[in-house]
């Protein structure tokens, strides 16, 4: 790596941090107590179970899986989950023979409000790179292996709508309760890189 | 402008190797939690926008953005536009001690802790009413634009050339072209649904679309 010019190798991004938070609270442009509560709202309330509610939700009742399909910001917000990289949400309903998946092949737009901060793999070049080019083999890495026939959409999310994936209910889902059905749905279920395993009806 | 982050198609990173949704934290280490919420808390300072913020991370050497992880990516990006934008100095960066006074317009500006909530659920919509009428319908046959600009744009490279149909108009949008350079004018923008052998070849695989989103100026009709 000597015949490129670029800047000198960072330090240590610990230090790095350090010493950039502390410049930032001493000229009085951060507040040290927003920060803690930035990181605490992403850490324990924004985060996939939001999600995951609002999908057993729309399994359950006919008339809000129609309403996120039609007007999804309202509906989410409906269900107290809105704002920050969620302001316009785009719901894609996984069947039997359609299966979407979302990325950001540019950088990591996700739907912080119902999925929180994205997974390492989901900002990583592997993913960024493959999953719109050859998304078969990106899901079975997954362990999510699809007929040959079930047409595949990929989502890249290159401007503000964020997309949020409505995976396909167990087959056992009106033998569920709410609760039951939330506890099923996984944030990569969310995101369309795997499907709802049934315990009941196991592939 | 065509540099590392505009990932889409290209080959050679290998496996994705997900860590399992089960056991993955939400951050790796101490300092990743920090750089995200000095990213977010300054951001409130209003003296960027978010396609200021993208193309701070994406105009680094390409070595390097491939190279950081993600957050140093972040963490970069946000030293970069604190220097650019005069809130802090080169010096000051290099010292970590404050070496003049924040001024007051700026202060009144700072989030504050109790003020957290409010303003993440509140968030800030990228639309941005124009008089003008959409160009294109849904399900007219258009062709993204082979442009290559040296700032910032939401167009991959892997869809310049493509032809695709319009699935969807989302009303008009802030253009990140001109938003990432400090000028915020109002587009139209559409969901547009690529074949992957329009994309990938005649040996990509059969069933799969590609989705993007497009402003018009990306466009052409096909």
């Amino acid at each position: 790596m000597t015949s490129h010019q670029h800047s000198t190798v960072p330090s240590d991004p610990e230090l790095r941090v350090k010493s950039l938070e502390s410049l930032l609270v001493e000229k009085g442009l951060v507040d040290p107590k927003a920060l803690d509560e930035l990181v605490d709202l992403y850490e324990t309330k924004i985060g996939p179970r939001n999600g995951a509610k609002v999908v057993a939700k729309a399994w359950k009742d006919p008339e809000f899986k129609k309403y996120l399909l039609q007007k999804p910001t309202e509906a989410i917000s409906s269900q107290g989950y809105r704002g920050r990289q969620g302001e316009n949400m785009k719901v894609v309903e996984n069947t039997s023979n359609i299966h979407n998946v979302v990325v950001c092949t540019l950088c990591s737009c996700y739907p912080w409000p119902v999925l929180g901060l994205p997974p390492v793999w989901y900002k990583s070049a592997p993913y960024r790179s493959r999953v719109v080019s050859d998304p078969r083999s990106v899901l079975e890495e997954f362990g999510t292996f699809l007929e040959e026939d079930v047409e595949i959409r990929v989502w890249d999310s290159t401007s503000e709508i964020r997309y949020f994936v409505l995976p396909e209910a167990p087959k056992s889902f009106h033998k569920k309760t709410l609760q039951q059905l939330e506890s099923m749905v996984t944030r990569n279920s969310m995101i369309g890189v795997e499907k709802i395993t049934d315990p009941d009806n196991p592939l | 402008m065509n540099s590392a982050h505009d990932l889409g198609g290209r080959h050679g990173f290998g496996l994705v190797a997900p860590e399992s949704e089960q056991s993955e934290p939400v951050f790796h280490t101490d300092w990743e939690r920090k750089a995200l919420a000095l990213t977010l808390a300054t951001g409130f300072l209003g003296r960027w926008n978010i396609d200021e913020s993208r193309h701070a991370r994406e105009s680094q050497h390409p070595v390097d953005y491939l190279r950081q992880t993600y957050y140093e990516n972040w963490l970069s990006g946000l030293e970069k536009l604190l220097v650019e934008k005069g809130l802090i100095t080169e010096e000051e960066l290099k010292t970590g001690q404050a070496l003049s006074k924040t001024n007051e317009e700026l202060l009144s500006r700072v989030l504050k802790a109790e003020k957290v909530t409010e303003a993440i659920d509140k968030g800030g919509s990228s639309n941005l009413e124009i008089d003008t009428p959409p160009v294109f319908q849904v399900g007219d046959r258009v062709q993204a634009k082979n442009h290559h600009p040296l700032t910032h744009t939401r167009e991959p490279g892997y869809v310049r050339g493509r032809k695709g149909l319009i699935e969807a108009h989302y009303d008009s949008h802030i253009l990140p072209d001109d938003n990432s350079q400090g000028k915020r004018t109002g587009e139209h923008l559409y969901c547009v649904r690529f074949e992957a052998t329009e994309l990938w070849g005649k040996d990509s695989t059969s069933q799969h679309f590609v989705y993007v989103d497009l402003w018009e100026s990306y466009l052409d009709r096909a």
